[in-house]
């Protein structure tokens, strides 16, 4: 009885950590081999323990060169994604203008749409050109894709800020661009940072439309992709559980920092009155 | 920035012929009033009635459809907000979250170029009673220390005008009544004119010098808290400040500085100062705290006139018993009692009549379709407010 | 009343400055304009050009040429090729979906009602998978899945598995690798309409006399019902249009239409077949979340 009640309380949380257990588990399973020496190029499965693929990740120069061009794309990309993207976010914001839906559309479609058919138009649209595909063709991919992504982000941020702070700095003297300097920038960077470090991730990981534009041109994904036909070497592992250790960092970087400022905001306010509504 | 903040006081604010149109629908509706330099201004109206707008429009924040926002001589309707020598302080104040409370009050001195604010920063804090919070932020302060930065910070550019929209509204009563008194005290010491718009009624009256009603983009009245109170120009006055038993009469002339009326086949005369017709279709007003109840009509004193009903509802609040007496023509008219210990309660149900002295009564001109009217505009009766 | 003085009239107020109201009407579209274009230009182009490229000639190849001849045909052509595949796409697709729908409902709905404190460190375990390489992971799943490892022993001993049964090269493993790579899609917005329910709705249909099951059929689930329509399409457009899991974790008998795409680009550079290919899966792909938008009703998601 006592049993049954208690799973009858938990289930939901039970199933929920099981779940993010057959999430966990790949990252386990990658991080794992990253210490393997595997059998044989082909061989997937765990064989003997080593931190040689630690010590020389660049063992295969060829792998390294894809992850230091994969970084390049997704620099290059991110700033131009993030750039455009912002500024897009600040007119659907803070401007009424004619076309409106339309360049909601515009913004939306691309995030709606497989990206087989984007990869693939984009390759139609090359060909037909004559541009020749490789490092550049990809940057363009990269920042067509990550803009909505980027629009999507910053346009949270700046519509959930209060519009009379502007007004207030206004009021006390600033002008237009000292108001933007002082306070609009000020406020919304978070979001703009999100966005970027968004555009990075998706710029970095992207396979499938960078796999119609690149040409001869090889990013970290395309190189495992690849390597998946004529075996792996392990040191991908060494990468793939490198990036997951980056982000996390960042992360737990990121929320230290505002569970700290939350901190200080109680201690600050816990003495204080909460404002109270009146009746009305 | 040309005369901002200059020595040389401005002069009076005057609004003229302001209008504020959105679209079809009319905020501002062809507003002209003066505000004499110096003085603690309310607007005062239900949310709604156009006077955000209208303080949006002196701020800079909006710009007028048409008419002229005028300081001493200038026209300064369409100058943008940084360059007028006004400050606002927000309702729900718009601290810069992302800056210290020092660097918030010295904002606007910065903006203008002033390097040396430490002083200046320093003594305005402490005009505030916030000493030592220079290097907190605006999250870690109470919603009443809040409020007081943003007033520091508008106050610290001495501007001409200083703006208040609502800024008491989020305040519990308790520090809402405080700070009515220290802004108060503030305006006294610093002089300068503040325009202050509100809802509650009862915080216009408790710090303005001069009160404006304001109803659908138009001023209803204006003039100090105790005229309009004592005699209000219209309905909607009659009872958005306060509560009024109005009854649907007939005015038939002045006689002998005396305006007859009939009301529900009964006579009664108002002192023809305190009519605002005299002739047609009228309201006549008593206060219900300017009524008093007794058990029949020999009771009455010489000079007061009267209404008999029944008692329908008592309700007692503490420093007054609140009456409903059911007349025979079916409105219920409003008597507060105050329990000074004097009289006696009227149990519910008995026969009652409430007197009053005429000089106390008011005569408002009525639109013929409308009836008695006795329930207040917006449920925050004077003294009631929780 | 001698303050309400009537202050000068008569004389028209002055126009507003031009210049400014001037350059604020065209600074939206100043704003807008670069990355407009480069939308335009590298999204929306590109889809007339794979329009076009679907109706070239399909006798020319890339060394001789294509020629625009509108040629219909291409259409009933590569329908009758590869049908097996797009029904295919579609049902993985879908049986993917359901999938991850019973596993993203629960915890989707742990993390944001019953989570605590906790919700945000789970959170980020749900979308920790994507800190690292989606084809990384796709191939840790070759080792799970492996018929040396430990989980396809396992099912052998207890005979769930035949004793030459396998995992990898299955149906299965292509659903399950599709399951897994998009269910953080599915899960986050699922998680962001079900934070916003207020647990004392749960407590008034109880007050009101609904079993458990009764109050999550009447209240949980219609007021998740937008999330679960934008993590449904989240999931299921990527899906039907990938083709990394098909290729690593299954055999060319799993083929969905994203391998047929590929192959037709860039090994049998067949572009008009894979045009029209590519415009067809579009095309589905809308059919099916326009189908799904009306049926769902909420068509406020886009």
């Amino acid at each position: 009885m006592r049993v049954s009640r208690w799973l009858a309380d938990r289930w939901v949380m039970i199933v929920a950590l099981l779940v993010l257990g057959y999430l966990a588990l790949p990252i386990l399973v990658v991080a794992g081999l990253s210490f393997n020496r595997p059998s044989s190029r082909l061989s997937y499965d765990f064989n003997e323990f080593t931190l040689d693929n630690w010590r020389q990740p660049c063992a295969t120069s060829d792998m390294c060169d894809a992850v230091v061009r994969s970084v390049q794309i997704g620099f290059i990309a991110t700033v131009v994604a993030t750039v455009l993207g912002t500024l897009m976010a600040f007119a659907l914001v803070r401007h009424r203008f004619r076309g409106r839906a339309g360049i909601n559309v515009l913004i939306f479609l691309p995030m709606a749409t497989p990206e087989l058919v984007m990869g693939t138009s984009l390759l139609a649209l090359f060909v037909s050109a004559g541009v020749p595909q490789g490092f550049w063709t990809i940057v363009i991919a990269h920042v067509m894709f990550c803009v909505s992504f980027v629009v999507v982000t910053v346009k949270a941020r700046l519509a959930g800020m209060d519009r009379r702070l502007e007004e207030a700095a206004m009021d006390l003297y600033a002008s237009e661009w000292q108001t933007f300097r002082r306070i609009t920038l000020p406020l919304v960077l978070p979001g703009i940072v999100a966005a970027a470090l968004l555009a990075f991730s998706l710029s970095f990981d992207d396979f499938i439309i960078t796999n119609f534009n690149a040409g001869t041109t090889v990013t970290f994904p395309m190189y495992v992709w690849g390597a998946a036909q004529r075996g792996i070497p392990p040191q991908v592992n060494v990468i793939g559980t490198a990036m997951f250790a980056i982000a996390l960092l960042l992360v737990g970087l990121s929320s230290l920092r505002g569970r700290r400022a939350r901190r200080a905001n109680l201690l600050a306010a816990a003495p204080a009155a909460r404002p109270a509504r009146r009746p009305s | 920035m040309t005369g901002m903040a200059s020595e040389t006081p401005a002069g009076d604010l005057r609004l003229a012929n302001l209008t504020k149109r959105f679209g079809i629908f009319t905020a501002v509706d062809d507003l002209s009033l003066t505000i004499p330099q110096g003085s603690f201004f309310a607007l005062l109206g239900a949310s709604g009635c156009g006077k955000t707008t209208t303080l949006r429009m002196i701020a800079g924040l909006e710009e007028p459809t048409s008419g002229q926002v005028l300081l001493g001589d200038r026209d300064i309707a369409r100058l943008r907000p940084y360059k007028r020598p006004i400050n606002t302080v927000f309702q729900s104040y718009a601290l810069f979250p992302h800056l210290t409370i020092f660097e918030n009050v010295a904002f606007g001195l910065r903006r203008r170029g002033i390097r040396s604010v430490d002083d200046e920063v320093t003594r305005m804090l402490s005009l505030v009673q916030l000493d030592g919070f220079g290097p907190r932020r605006p999250a870690q302060l109470s919603g009443g220390q809040q409020q007081r930065v943003a007033l520091a910070r508008a106050l610290i550019n001495q501007p001409q005008v200083l703006l208040l929209d609502e800024p008491l509204g989020a305040l519990d009563l308790k520090l809402r009544r405080q700070m009515q008194i220290e802004l108060k005290r503030i305006q006294t010491e610093v002089g300068i004119t503040f325009v202050h718009v509100t809802h509650d009624q009862e915080e216009a009256m408790t710090m303005a010098d001069t009160v404006a009603v304001m109803n659908a983009g138009r001023i209803e009245q204006l003039g100090a808290p105790a005229d309009i109170y004592e005699f209000p120009a219209t309905a909607f006055v009659a009872n958005f400040l306060g509560q009024s038993n109005l009854l649907a009469g007939e005015a038939a002339g002045t006689s002998g500085g005396e305006v007859a009326v009939t009301a529900h086949g009964a006579r009664f005369s108002v002192p023809a100062g305190r009519s605002r017709a005299d002739r047609g279709p009228v309201h006549l007003g008593v206060r219900p705290e300017k009524l008093h109840l007794v058990g029949s009509a020999d009771q009455v004193p010489a000079g007061h006139q009267h209404v008999t009903g029944v008692v329908s509802d008592a309700s007692y609040v503490g420093v007054s018993t609140q009456y409903l007496l059911r007349t025979g023509w079916g409105t219920e008219l409003s008597v507060f009692a105050a329990n000074s210990g004097t009289s006696a309660r009227v149990p519910v149900g008995s026969e009652a009549v409430a007197y009053w002295d005429p000089r106390h009564a008011f005569l408002l001109p009525r639109d013929a379709a409308d009836t008695d009217r006795t329930a207040p505009v917006l449920d925050e009766p004077v003294g009631a407010s929780s | 009343m001698t303050l309400l003085a009537p202050t000068g009239s008569g004389q028209a107020p002055p126009a507003p400055p031009a210049a400014r109201s001037g350059r604020h009407r065209l600074l939206p579209y100043l704003l807008l304009l670069p990355g407009a274009a480069w939308l335009l230009i590298f999204f929306g182009v590109p889809l007339v050009q794979l329009a076009a490229a679907s109706l070239y000639d399909p006798g020319g190849s890339l060394s001789t040429g294509y020629a625009l001849t509108w040629a219909f045909g291409n259409y009933p052509d590569v329908v009758q090729a590869y049908w097996p595949q797009f029904l295919r796409s579609f049902g993985y697709a879908g049986l993917a979906l359901v999938l991850a729908l019973l596993l993203g409902y629960p915890l989707a709905y742990a993390i944001a009602q019953k989570a605590g404190r906790w919700k945000n460190l789970l959170l980020v375990c749900v979308v920790a998978p994507m800190f690292t390489s989606f084809l990384v992971r796709t191939l840790a799943w070759k080792t799970i899945l492996s018929d040396n490892g430990a989980l396809v022993g396992l099912l052998r001993d207890v005979h769930l598995l035949a004793p030459d049964g396998r995992l990898l090269a299955t149906p299965f493993a292509v659903v399950l690798g599709l399951t897994y790579n998009f269910l953080p899609f599915l899960v986050l917005p699922l998680y962001a309409s079900l934070e916003r329910l207020d647990y004392r709705l749960l407590e008034a249909a109880t007050d009101l006399y609904a079993s458990p099951v009764q109050a999550f059929r009447r209240v949980t689930l219609p007021l998740s019902m937008p999330g679960l329509v934008a993590g449904t399409l989240l999931f299921f457009i990527p899906a039907s249009g990938d083709y990394i899991n098909a290729e690593l974790l299954g055999t060319p008998n799993e083929y969905m239409i994203g391998n047929v795409i590929d192959s037709a680009f860039l090994v049998r550079l067949d572009y008009p077949q894979g045009a029209a290919l590519s415009f067809l899966l579009m095309a589905a792909i809308l059919a099916v979340v326009f189908g799904y938008l009306r049926r769902a009703g909420t068509e406020e998601v886009l």
